[in-house]
């Protein structure tokens, strides 16, 4: 219990700690949030080179939603083009050539959008009547699928850092050792990192989600209690995985390392800022079985579906059991000295 | 009489660790009886530290007998009945930097089932100012003291000292030892390591000293620093070089032991006051000019370099 305690207060009297684990998710998430916020369609630019009827075509793009058109001579264009400072490029002639990167999503809309803007300028009519029904209800926004992924990656962070730095530290000062020469257990030791990571659990979870619901108004659809199983066993889960990573290093470098390579793959792979359904299939098993993934898909159904624990219980399981394989593996393979 | 009923606080017999191709410690045989305080002296490497790493059980030797308060290291739950009657200061050992005086302490406390008042245990290294200190913010030697402190919580009757004072200024070295003193005081055992002979003839009631793993010299001090044969050492070089005086000074009266290394000459002689005119006779004699001259007690020291020919320290 003074254990516990003990790592709460070498902690807290970090202070460089303190900004990694509350005031950077926080910032991420803010800059995050403001960068994608309410761009709704946006505006996409478009290029035309100059020629003959250039500026005909160029004021008709203008004029159509959701485009702003430029008329630039042929070595703007192509920086322009190169750089991304315009989606498309319009080269005046008969036929009209669009030139774009295929691969970039807002060139491809640029295609669309152009396309259909220059088409009816020329007085093509349509065929069927539409509607456009724009969504923006609270839930769906890219700031409700980033702040779960946030919460996942922070717990990930923290839980990994928190626990493995300090049992190296303690390694290399010969501190484990001063321990082990006293009549504690060591499993007791080993439970205290555990524990003391819950301390800040509270404090951590909250602030993210505190700051979420404030700024973005990203609520919590399903129960509380929910929310917090699931982030209670992803937290206790990473910490093991923590002490599986410090159980053997010798020195803080060596765990710096072992962590990034740990954690550098989940932070790609695991839906923190995208979905990962856009890795090929053939990675999807490899990508669902991390532990990251599992807590990130618990925590969206928990937070924006509101899903119930029954309905999660699968990724929970994942999670359950990274945390418990780490840990068993820990306490056999742990260096004291 | 207690002595007569309490077994020793330690004995090992053939005690022999390998790291690879180095025996750190080559049969080594000790007996610490209860209530006294041992020193094992040695130079860096000796096999002092592994020694005692053995002993806490903290390190697995290779071969011999291990009996500490009358029990053994079994790797097993009853270690920890016996870890709570020990007190260990490791060397070098370096506490949680963000944490008080105060709370390392308590930490140390709630380790043991039983322990003493906080209190008491700051009183006695006298760190009370220091209670609201980070580690971080302390000197060597109140870094030192509290490592004591945390060895001390739990009333121990063995006490184990890995170079407690290494590193440290004499007057933390004086206060260190009034703590130990005040812990053997009350009947307790003291097992210390230590490179400082003025430490060991201090404090030590008997002391082993160690070379390549092995007990070269046991007794009290007195009777090691007695068995030299003379109380006083005086060392002298020349201004010119050149040798061919060993065999006039050997001769001089009270004269116990000679030895001429690079240009020194180091005699171990009885008589001071006799044996010291004697020497500047001589070299006037011989038309030699000195170019220093010292004198000094018979130490611990000289014992370890009338055995073995080396310092114990070549700093």
């Amino acid at each position: 219990m003074q254990l516990t305690l003990a790592w709460v207060r070498g902690f807290y009297r970090e202070p460089e700690a303190i900004f990694w684990v509350f005031g950077f998710p926080i910032v991420l998430a803010f800059a995050l949030g403001i960068a994608f916020k309410n761009r709704g369609p946006g505006e996409l630019r478009v290029g035309v080179e100059g020629g003959a009827g250039d500026s005909v075509i160029a004021r008709a793009l203008d004029s159509a939603p959701g485009l702003s058109a430029a008329v630039l001579d042929s070595v703007e264009a192509k920086a322009e083009l190169r750089t991304g400072r315009i989606a498309l490029l319009v080269i005046p002639g008969a036929p009209l050539t669009y030139r774009y990167d295929s691969t970039r999503t807002e060139s491809h809309l640029a295609r669309l959008e152009v396309d259909e803007a220059l088409q009816r300028a020329r007085g093509r009519a349509d065929p069927v009547l539409v509607r456009d029904d724009r969504v923006v209800e609270l839930g769906s926004r890219y700031i409700d699928f980033l702040i779960p992924g946030l919460l996942g990656m922070n717990l990930m962070g923290s839980g990994l850092w928190g626990v493995g730095f300090s049992v190296v530290q303690a390694r290399t000062k010969g501190l484990l050792k001063r321990f082990l020469a006293t009549p504690m257990k060591k499993s007791e030791y080993l439970l205290s990192y555990i524990l003391s990571r819950l301390v800040f659990l509270v404090l951590e979870v909250g602030a993210l989600i505190g700051f979420g619901w404030w700024v973005f108004h990203v609520g919590v659809h399903g129960t509380l209690a929910g929310l917090a199983t699931v982030v209670l066993l992803g937290a206790f889960s990473f910490s093991g995985l923590g002490l599986l990573v410090a159980s053997r290093a010798k020195t803080v470098e060596a765990v710096s390392g072992l962590m990034n390579l740990v954690m550098l793959p989940m932070w790609i792979l695991s839906g923190t800022f995208f979905s990962y359904a856009r890795f090929p299939d053939a990675m999807q098993p490899f990508v669902k079985a991390l532990p990251l993934t599992a807590l990130n898909d618990a925590l969206r159904a928990v937070m924006v579906d509101g899903a119930s624990l029954t309905r999660v219980s699968p990724a929970i399981a994942i999670v359950c059991v990274w945390g418990l394989v780490s840990f068993a593996v820990a306490v056999k393979i742990f260096r004291w000295r | 009489m207690t002595a007569a009923v309490r077994p020793p606080a330690v004995r090992c017999a053939g005690l022999v660790k390998r790291f690879g191709d180095l025996t750190a410690v080559d049969g080594l045989d000790l007996v610490v009886e209860a209530g006294e305080c041992f020193g094992l002296l040695g130079p860096n490497g000796a096999g002092k530290t592994t020694t005692v790493e053995i002993l806490e059980g903290l390190t697995p030797s290779d071969a011999g007998a291990v009996e500490v308060l009358g029990e053994r290291w079994t790797g097993g739950g009853s270690d920890r009945r016996l870890r709570e009657r020990l007190g260990i200061q490791l060397q070098e050992t370096k506490l949680p930097d963000k944490l008080t005086v105060e709370e390392t302490i308590r930490l140390f406390a709630s380790f043991y089932r039983e322990a003493q008042d906080v209190e008491a245990v700051l009183a006695l290294v006298e760190l009370g100012e220091k209670r609201r200190a980070w580690y971080t913010k302390l000197s060597g030697g109140q870094k030192q003291r509290l490592a004591v402190a945390c060895a001390l919580v739990n009333r121990p009757e063995l006490l184990f000292l890995d170079e407690p004072t290494t590193g440290l200024d004499p007057q933390s070295r004086r206060q260190l030892w009034e703590v130990i003193e005040t812990f053997r005081a009350r009947g307790n055992t003291v097992l210390l390591t230590t490179h400082y002979m003025e430490e060991a003839e201090r404090l030590c009631d008997r002391v082993a000293i160690l070379d390549h793993g092995k007990v070269i010299a046991l007794g009290s001090p007195r009777e090691l620093i007695a068995g030299l044969g003379a109380e006083h050492v005086v060392e002298f070089t020349l201004a010119e070089p050149g040798s061919g005086l060993e065999a006039d000074l050997g001769v001089l009266r009270g004269v116990q032991a000679l030895r001429q290394q690079d240009g020194m000459y180091s005699l171990t002689v009885t008589e001071l006051h006799q044996a010291l005119p004697a020497v500047m006779s001589l070299l006037e004699r011989r038309g030699r000019h000195l170019a220093s001259l010292t004198t000094h007690h018979a130490s611990l020291e000289d014992v370890f370099v009338s055995l073995t020919g080396r310092h114990i320290r070549d700093d």
